[in-house]
Formats: structure tokens, sequence, C-alpha cells
């Protein structure tokens, strides 16, 4: 038993050695994730803080200056342009000079003084559409400004029903809160997936492997030598994930590290596990790389990271049950932002643990079935 | 002069037709070419999408007056909901706390007494963590009981709506629908990665086992060996490209409003420059397995998260914009966006495709500049 463990470190330390003795080969598994996280952490938002709009203004009224001032006070929309004819439009629209057109038809302020209400046109650009979207809220809320103090103003009666609106967890609904603690699992999996796929290939392509098999080591050694040093390096990289999210981002941390790293740990062996099972499927090296790139897109991007894995076509949402980075943005997520237990992340976990189970196990018996 | 012309054009004639007896004889070009990008666009096509319909919520109706029996039935029937009834908040609060559903709707006990007093309260709570999707659920609740105030409002039973409604309209996607500019996006994604992994990974096999350097012993010149190299992959990828442009159009139905041939040369165009990036990668690491990983990190994840496909670009730093400009993808979405959904606005397309003109002459060069340096 005692010995078994030191085989295993003596394998972990030499294969640590062979990935981080290269200066450059060592950058290369820690700087990517920091920096990726940086530049994607700005880039990855819903949220709108810069909205181009024409206005165009029919009515030239004190009514529609109001409701305009308060578009232009927003600091979120930059009016680009006066309009004068309803013909210009589609130029301003087509050429993405505009995301949105503004209109205010003639009467405005009549109408709204007879007691009757009036409509705002919204042109939106839908080439995105969610963008367009997200926009239309954006003056839907400030209308709904103007509305109470015109209302109050001209003594409207309120709106017959109002609701009040919270938000859990994320009061002031940023979708950077959500993206970044996402990113902890997702720009790890892509190197300790490929560095445990390549570590063993290497070895059998060279050679080097027969001659591991003639060691004393057996062949579940041979594979904890492998798996540890890939997790190794995950936790890392996760790490300085979640220092970017806390540090550079300011996103208050809601849980305990314990429960994040106990969650990380089972995605990363599952990860390893399945690295570890496709470079005992591949021959070549090339194979392993081919493989583990044809799992890991679908994995990256049909995880949830971006776009939700309830609006996919019920077939598609059974076929990610076997991705793991789809438990583990689930678990990163509600880790640090719901501060979640173990107990609410079960449903996480063992799918996590079973796929991790079924590919080391998988694996070690197709490294032991080969030597025979 | 022509004698020579006439050379170069044989010898450029040869090494295509070595080079696609090489294509079609390996069958990883193949997959990497034709079968990939299938896979791709029919995995991603169906599985991204920002639609939310069928939101499972938690309503409670604290007392089941006839009037909050009338605001749940708007829930109910809407397809944008799948209602959960409860009469107390503690149940609904932890369904929210274990994920089971997306939000919960609240019609407090007094609803009915102060709708008659004109000032009743609907509580809504949602699970924040998606702040997208919990803005677009937000939006739905407000939609349903505007919709029931309306209706109360036309009989008379309360005070008509708001001074100022907002009519917006979504030019180029009326429905609202996301795969609309997902798919396209998408498009541009599989072709930034095909493109470059194609060339990225069959060079640097060649590096590796040598046999570029034999070819570069020969009379051919090194821009005839790149050009020879090209043009097979070019046909390759073009072929990638058809079959991700027909599943958009026939299995995704998206829309085809601009010129079939203002896309095809478009995409041309940036099929050249993806083929450019791998190229130079190829030339410059000469390893596959450097040059594949560093294919994937400079394309699959930039052109997923900086091209604009996704994400709207005018919201980030000026930094992050900056980075963006030197992306080819980014110029590639805005194509093809405009050329799928809006058409031929040639204010929109003449500049994104000078950009990638200029990106594909200087990866062109940029290729051939690292080339002649190997033969020193």
């Amino acid at each position: 038993m005692l010995g078994s463990l030191l085989r295993i470190l003596a394998l972990t330390r030499k294969e640590l050695l062979a990935v981080l003795k290269d200066k450059r080969s060592r950058l290369s598994l820690l700087i990517p994730p920091v920096v990726q996280a940086l530049i994607f952490g700005y880039a990855a938002t819903y949220d709108l803080n810069h909205v181009t709009y024409a206005a165009l203004d029919q009515d030239h009224s004190a009514a529609s200056r109001q409701l305009l001032a308060g578009l232009d006070g927003s600091g979120v929309f930059e009016r680009v342009a006066d309009l004068q004819r309803a013909s210009d439009v589609a130029s301003y629209i087509d050429a993405r000079r505009a995301l949105l057109v503004v209109q205010i038809n003639q009467n405005f302020e009549r109408q709204l003084l007879s007691g009757r209400s009036a409509d705002l046109q919204l042109i939106a650009d839908g080439r995105n559409s969610n963008t367009a979207g997200t926009a239309v809220g954006y003056v839907g809320s400030i209308v709904e400004q103007f509305n109470a103090d015109w209302g109050g103003q001209h003594g409207w009666a309120a709106a017959p029903v109002g609701i009040v609106s919270r938000a859990w967890y994320n009061p002031n609904l940023e979708t950077r809160w959500y993206m970044i603690p996402g990113m902890i699992g997702t720009l790890t999996l892509i190197q300790t997936m490929m560095l445990t796929a390549m570590s063993v290939a290497r070895e059998r392509e060279q050679g080097t492997f027969d001659q591991l098999l003639v060691t004393p080591f057996r062949p579940y050694e041979i594979m904890a030598g492998k798996a540890l040093p890939s997790m190794l390096v995950g936790t890392i990289q996760a790490s300085g994930v979640l220092l970017v999210a806390q540090l550079w981002f300011r996103i208050p941390f809601a849980g305990s590290y314990l429960t994040l790293y106990s969650g990380l740990m089972l995605f990363l062996l599952a990860a390893v596990g399945i690295g570890l099972l496709l470079s005992a499927v591949a021959a070549t090296m090339q194979q392993a790389m081919l493989y583990s790139m044809l799992l890991i897109m679908p994995f990256s991007l049909l995880s949830g990271l971006t776009t939700p894995i309830s609006s996919m076509p019920n077939w598609l949402q059974y076929l990610t049950a076997i991705n793991p980075l789809r438990y583990a943005i689930d678990i990163t997520r509600r880790v640090y932002l719901e501060g979640a237990g173990l107990d609410l992340l079960l449903p996480d976990l063992w799918p996590l643990g079973l796929i991790a189970t079924l590919t080391l196990s998988g694996a070690s018996w197709m490294f032991s079935h080969r030597i025979q | 002069m022509t004698m020579l012309a006439h050379a170069k054009l044989r010898r450029i004639r040869a090494l295509v037709r070595k080079e696609t007896h090489q294509v079609t004889r390996d069958p990883s070009s193949i997959a990497i070419g034709v079968v990939l990008p299938l896979i791709l666009i029919l995995l991603f096509g169906y599985g991204l999408s920002l639609d939310v319909r069928n939101v499972p919520i938690a309503l409670v109706i604290e007392q089941p007056t006839p009037e909050a029996m009338e605001l749940a039935a708007g829930f109910q029937l809407s397809p944008y909901f799948q209602p959960q009834l409860m009469q107390a908040m503690p149940p609904a609060q932890r369904l929210l706390l274990e994920h089971a559903v997306d939000g919960i709707v609240r019609i407090p006990a007094d609803f009915s007494r102060h709708v008659g007093a004109g000032d009743a309260q609907v509580q809504l709570l949602v699970h924040g963590g998606d702040a997208n999707r919990a803005r677009i659920i937000q939006g739905y609740v407000q939609g349903a009981v505007g919709a029931w105030s309306a209706r109360e409002a036309a009989q008379g039973r309360a005070s008509p709506g708001a001074p100022v409604n907002v009519q917006a309209r979504l030019w180029f996607n009326e429905a609202d629908d996301s795969s609309y500019f997902l798919v396209p996006g998408l498009v541009v994604l599989v072709m930034t990665l095909i493109g470059g992994l194609l060339t990225a990974m069959v060079m640097a096999r060649e590096w590796e086992r040598g046999t570029l350097e034999a070819l570069l012993v020969t009379p051919v010149r090194s821009d005839e060996i790149l050009l020879g190299k090209t043009l097979p992959y070019f046909v390759l990828a073009l072929v990638g490209f058809a079959l991700c442009v027909l599943s958009a159009r026939f299995l995704f139905h998206v829309p085809l409003r601009g010129a079939l041939w203002v896309l095809l040369g478009a995409s041309m165009l940036y099929v050249l420059v993806a083929l450019g990036i791998g190229l130079l990668i190829s030339s410059w690491v000469r390893n596959q397995l450097v040059a594949s990983q560093l294919t994937m990190l400079v394309t699959f994840m930039p052109a997923f998260m900086l091209s604009g496909f996704l994400f709207d670009l005018r919201s980030t730093p000026a930094v992050v914009q900056l980075i963006t400009y030197a992306l080819p993808a980014r110029y590639y979405v805005a194509l093809l966006q405009t050329v799928f959904l809006a058409g031929d606005v040639w204010p929109v397309i003449v500049p994104n495709t000078l950009a990638l003109a200029a990106m594909a002459a200087a990866l062109a060069l940029g290729s051939r500049a690292a080339m002649r340096k190997s033969l020193e």
C-alpha cells in the first residue's frame, strides 16, 4: 500500500517535471486562463452600457422633449441623430448607425393632456435580437419613470396593478456576475483534458509507455500518476480565474471555499478521466488531439455558460447529461453567488462522480488489457 | 516572360494535383473539412438558443378571489409560463432555492381589495443568477399583468392604463427568434475553426515529417508551394461552408435576404483569412500538438466571445474593443448577420469586406515571409 503510494508520487513528480520544466510550457499553462478570464470577463455580458439611438420627434413638444431627455440623461443611451422624416429611419438602422429609432408621433402631447394614452414607437435593429430586446427593455423602464412623473404632475390615476420585482443573488441583474464564475470550469477544461489525453498518447507514440509497463508500476498506479499532475494544473488554473473574479471584477463570493474546491476536484477527476479514456482509445497523438477537440467544443458551448440548457430541445438536454462542464458551471455559480452547500449541490455532484468512476475504470480496463 | 509564366503555372498545377491527391486520400482532412462543420452546425444550431419559453414559476395565490384567479389564469394560459399553483410563500421559496422554478409570482391576500382602490401590487421574485433570463422573465410578467389590466380597464373595472405605452418593433427578426442571429454567428465560428485547423494541422505535420523541406529544395518557389497547398484546402473549406449555409437555410429556416454572390464572395475572402491564420501558426511552431492548441486558443474562443456574435461589442471597454478590431471574425459576423437578415446593405458590406481583404493580403505576405525565413 505504502509502496504503491510512493510509486504514484514518484510518477507524479516525473510528470510534473516534464510539464513544468520548460519555461514556455509553464507559461502556456498558467497565463491563458487568467488572460482569457480578464478579456472575456469584460466582453461576455448581455448588459448594455452604450446604446446608440436616433430620435424622430414629430411632436416637438415639451412632453416629447422631456421623454427624450430621460433617455439622454440615463448614461446608457447616446443620441446619434435627430431625424426629420420617417423615410430616414431605414438608412440609420440598416447601416447600423443606430441600434434604435425612437419615434414620437404628432399630437403626442395633446393626447396626453386630454387624458388619453399615447404610443411611443420603437424600431430596433433585430440583427441581434437579444441585444435589441434588452435595449427595448431599458427604454421601457425609462418610459415607466416618465409615466410616474407625468402622471403625478397631471393627475393621472396610478397603474391599476404595480409589480414589485426583486432578484435574488444578483440584485442588479449583472450578467458578469453570472458569466465569470461560470468560466472557472470552462477555462480549465480545455487544457486539463488535452494535457491528460496527450501525455499518454505521446508516451505511446514514443514507445516509452511500453517501458513504463515493464516497471513494477501497476496500471492503476500509472493512471493515478498521469491523473494527479493534470488535476494539479487544473486546480491552479481554476484558482487563477477565481482570483480574477474576486480581486479584479470584485464579485462577492457567497459560499465556502471547501465546497467549491470539493466540487472542482470532482469535476477535474471527471475531465481527467475522459482525457485518459480518450488516450486509451486513440492510437496516435493526432487522434487523441482530434478526439479531445471534438469533445471540448460541444462541451464548452453546450454547457449553459452563455445560453441556458433549458432553452435546448429535449433530446439535446438529455445529451448534455454526459457533459461534466455542465455540472461544474452549475456548482461554481451556485457556490459563488448563492452560497449553496453540498446538500443542494447533490444533483450536480453525483453525475460528476459517476462520470469519473466510469471513465477511470474504463481507461484502467483498457490499459490493463493492452498489456496482454 | 510568357515562357516563365507558363512554367510557373505548370508547376502550380502539378503541386495542386499532388495536394489534391493527398487531401482526398487523407481521411483526417476530409473529417475536419466536411464532417466536423456538419456536426458542429447541427449540434450548436439546435443547442444554442436564447429563447425563453415555458418558464417554470411558482404562482402563490394567498386568497382565491375572482380577481386573483383571473390574473392567475393569464399566467396559466400563457405559452411563456409553466406555473405551479401554491397557497403560501415558504414552499415556493424552497422551490426557488432548489432551482426547481425560475421565479415566484405572489398575488397577496389583500389583492382584490386594493384593485378596487387602484393601488394593488403583485410581487415578483426572480432568480437573478442568469441576469439575461431574469430580465426576459420580468418582461413577460409585466406583459401578463399588463394584459390583465387592459382587460379590466376595457370592462370599466379599473382605471385606464399608463400615459405612454411603448410599441416596439424588431426589424429583420419580427418573431424575435434567437436562431436568426445565432445560426449565422455559428457559421462564422465553424468556418474560423475549420479554416485554421485544416492548414495548421496539415502544414505542421509536413514540417514534423520533413516533407516540406524536401519540397523546398526543388525548383518550386515558396509562394508557389503556398498557393499549391492552400487551393485544395480552400475548396474543401468551401464544401464545409456550403453545408453550413444549406443547414442554416433549410434546417434552421434562417432567411437569406441578401444576394447569394455577396454571401459567397465575403465567405471566400474569410476562408482565405482563416486558412492564412493556420498557415502562419504552423510555420511558426511546426509542431502539430502546439499548432492545434494555439489554433484553438486564437480562433475558437475569441470568435465565440469577442466577435459580436453573441455579445454587443459597443458595450465593452475601449481596450477590449480595440482587441476586437484585430479579429477577422468581427468583420465576418457583421457581414453574415447583415447579408442573412437585412439584405445587401452596402455601407456595412463594403468596409467589412475591405477589412477582410486587407487581412487576407497581410496573412499571405506574412506566411510567405515565414516560409522564406525557414529556407535560411
